[in-house]
C-alpha cells in the first residue's frame, strides 16, 4: 500500500509549522509519530497535499513536574511516558494506560499529541484525559489557548482543534498521593484497540470515570464519578453504563459491548478503589 | 511529486539516493539499497517482519516515511554481524537454539530483540514475552524464540563481565 504523494516538511520550531499550516490551508497536515496518520494515508483514507513533520521542534517534548501539576511535550513518546520514573510514581495510571496501547515498536513512535489530538474513539489516551481533568494547549496563528479534555472531543476525528493549530503540550492535576486509580481494557489481542476501556481515579473524597471506545467520542461520566466517590458501587457502574452509547463493528455487536464494557468498568472501580489509600 | 535527496546512516555507514517522500523506509531499504534483512509480512503496522533500529527505538518500517529517516541512524539485522562477519550474539543463539522455523519473521525479532536486552540486559521470560509483543511468528509458537533471546541475554552479560 503507497499513499498518495505529498510535499514533506520539516520545520525547525513551532511558528514555521503555524505558518505552514497557514500557507497551505487544508491540504496540509501535521505527523508526530504517524502510527494513526500512515496507516490511514497508506489506506488513502487520508489525503494530504503537504505533509509538515513535527520531530525537529525541541520545544514540544518532554515531561515538567511542577509542584503539583505536570505538563508533557505534545511529541512525548508512549515510550518515553513509561519510562519516566518520576511520572510513573507520581501518576502511576498514566503509565497503566500507555502499556495497554498497541505494542513496543508504536509505543517508540507514537505521541501524547498524536494520540489525544487524533479524535479516534479507540485512542485510549483521550479517556484517560478527561478521567484527569487535563488541560490541552494549542497554538496557531491567534496565539496559544487551552482546551479542556472534557470539551475537546465533538465527534469521531472532529475535535475543537482548529485547523491551522498545533497541540503543543499536555497539563494534568497530580491526584493526591494516595488516589486509587486503575486503567482497565478489554482488548481482542495485543496490538489492538480497545472493545472497552475505562479509566478511574477515587480518593479524597472524590471520583472521576470516563470510557474508551464505548461511544464515537471518550465518555466522562460525571454522575458515576459522584456515586462512586459516596461508596455506591452498583449506582457508579449503572451510572456509566447509562452514559455510553457503542455501535456494532469487527469488535462485536451492541449487546456484547454493553457487557464487555460492564465488566470493565466494575473491574477498573473495584481496583482503583482496593488500591486507594486513606 | 518531485524526488527528494535523502541520507542516513545505515549500519554505520552513510547512505543517499532520491526518493519520493511518500516512499516508505522499507521500501526504500530492500528497493533502492538493497537491503533485503527487514521483511514485509503484513504491511499494516502488525506483525513486525520489518522492524528496524532507528535513533535507538525498534519501529516498524513500513510505517516511516523516508523522509522522516533523513538524517537517521538506521540498524537492520545486517548491521548485528560481528566486525569480522560472522553471526553477532543474538543471531549465533537464534540458530543454536533454534528460534527460527521458515525464518520470515526472524530479522524482526532479532533487531527487536537487540534494542530490548540494550535496554533491559537481564530480563525475565516475561519481560522478553511483553518485549516481543510487536513480532508475530507463524511458524514457532515463540517458546524458541524466547529461549534464544534468554540465551543471548546470558551470553551478552558474560561477555561483559568477562570485559571487565
Ligand atoms: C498496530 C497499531 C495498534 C495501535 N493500537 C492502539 C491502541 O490500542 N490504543 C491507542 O490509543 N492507539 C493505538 N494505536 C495508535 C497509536 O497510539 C498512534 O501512535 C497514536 O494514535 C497517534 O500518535 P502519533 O504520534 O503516531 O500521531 P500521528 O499518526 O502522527 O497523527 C495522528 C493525527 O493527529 C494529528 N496530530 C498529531 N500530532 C498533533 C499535534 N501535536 N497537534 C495537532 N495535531 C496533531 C495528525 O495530523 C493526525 O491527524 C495503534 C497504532 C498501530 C499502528
Ligand atoms: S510489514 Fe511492517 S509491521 Fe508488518
Ligand atoms: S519462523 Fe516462520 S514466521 Fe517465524
Amino acid at each position: 500500500m503507497i499513499p498518495a504523494g505529498f510535499e514533506y516538511h520539516r520545520p525547525a520550531d513551532l511558528a514555521s509549522a503555524i505558518s505552514l499550516l497557514t500557507t497551505h490551508g487544508d491540504e496540509a497536515r501535521v505527523i508526530a509519530g504517524g502510527h494513526s496518520l500512515i496507516p490511514m494515508m497508506k489506506l488513502r483514507m487520508a489525503d494530504v497535499g503537504h505533509l509538515v513533520d513535527l520531530q525537529s521542534i525541541e520545544t514540544m517534548r518532554g515531561v515538567r513536574i511542577d509542584g503539583d501539576t505536570v505538563t508533557i511535550g505534545a511529541l512525548t513518546t508512549q515510550h518515553e511516558l513509561i519510562t519516566h520514573a518520576e511520572l510513573a510514581r507520581r501518576l502511576p495510571i498514566l503509565r497503566e494506560c500507555a502499556l495497554l496501547i498497541a505494542d513496543p515498536q508504536v509505543r517508540y513512535c507514537g505521541t501524547l499529541g498524536g494520540n489525544v489530538a487524533n479524535g479516534d474513539p479507540g485512542n485510549d489516551m483521550p479517556g484517560l484525559m478527561q478521567c484527569l481533568d487535563a488541560t490541552y494547549t494549542v497554538e496557531g496563528p491567534d496565539g496559544a489557548r487551552q482546551i479542556k479534555a472534557r470539551d475537546f472531543y465533538e465527534s469521531a476525528y472532529f475535535t475543537a482543534r482548529g485547523d491551522e493549530e498545533i497541540l503543543t503540550a499536555v497539563s494534568i492535576s497530580l491526584p493526591a498521593p494516595g488516589t486509587g486509580y486503575a486503567y482497565e481494557k478489554q482488548k481482542r489481542k495485543i496490538g489492538d484497540y480497545a472493545t472497552a476501556a475505562c479509566a478511574v481515579i477515587v480518593g479524597g473524597g472524590t471520583a472521576s470515570v470516563a470510557m474508551t471506545n464505548l461511544a464515537d467520542t471518550p465518555i466522562w461520566a460525571e454522575d458515576a464519578g459522584t456515586a462512586l466517590a459516596s461508596g455506591d458501587l452498583d449506582g457508579a457502574v449503572a451510572a456509566a453504563l447509562a452514559a455510553i452509547d457503542p455501535q456494532e463493528d469487527m469488535r462485536g455487536p451492541i449487546a456484547f459491548k454493553r457487557h464487555v464494557a460492564g465488566v470493565v468498568i466494575r473491574r477498573a472501580m473495584q481496583r482503583a478503589t482496593d488500591r486507594a489509600k486513606g | 511529486m518531485s524526488k527528494m535527496h535523502v541520507k542516513f546512516t545505515l549500519n554505520g555507514q552513510e547512505v543517499e539516493g532520491l526518493a519520493e517522500p511518500r516512499t516508505l523506509l522499507i521500501h526504500f531499504l530492500r528497493e533502492n539499497l538493497r537491503v533485503t534483512g527487514p521483511h514485509i509480512g503484513c504491511d499494516t503496522s502488525h506483525c513486525g517482519a520489518c522492524t528496524v533500529d532507528m535513533d535507538g527505538r525498534s519501529v516498524k518500517s513500513c510505517t516511516v516515511f523516508v523522509a522522516q529517516a533523513n538524517g537517521a541512524d538506521v540498524t537492520t539485522v545486517e548491521g548485528l554481524v560481528n566486525a569480522d562477519g560472522s553471526l553477532g550474539v543474538i543471531q549465533e543463539m537464534f540458530r543454536e537454539h533454534h528460534g527460527l522455523q521458515c525464518g520470515y519473521c526472524t530479522p524482526g525479532m532479532i533487531t527487536r530483540a537487540h534494542r530490548l536486552l540494550q535496554e533491559n540486559p537481564t530480563p525475565t521470560e516475561e519481560e522478553v514475552r511483553f518485549g516481543i509483543a510487536g513480532n508475530l511468528c507463524r511458524c514457532t509458537g515463540y517458546q524458541n524464540i524466547v529461549k534464544a533471546i534468554m540465551a543471548a541475554a546470558d551470553q551478552l552479560n558474560a561477555q561483559k563481565e568477562a570485559a571487565e
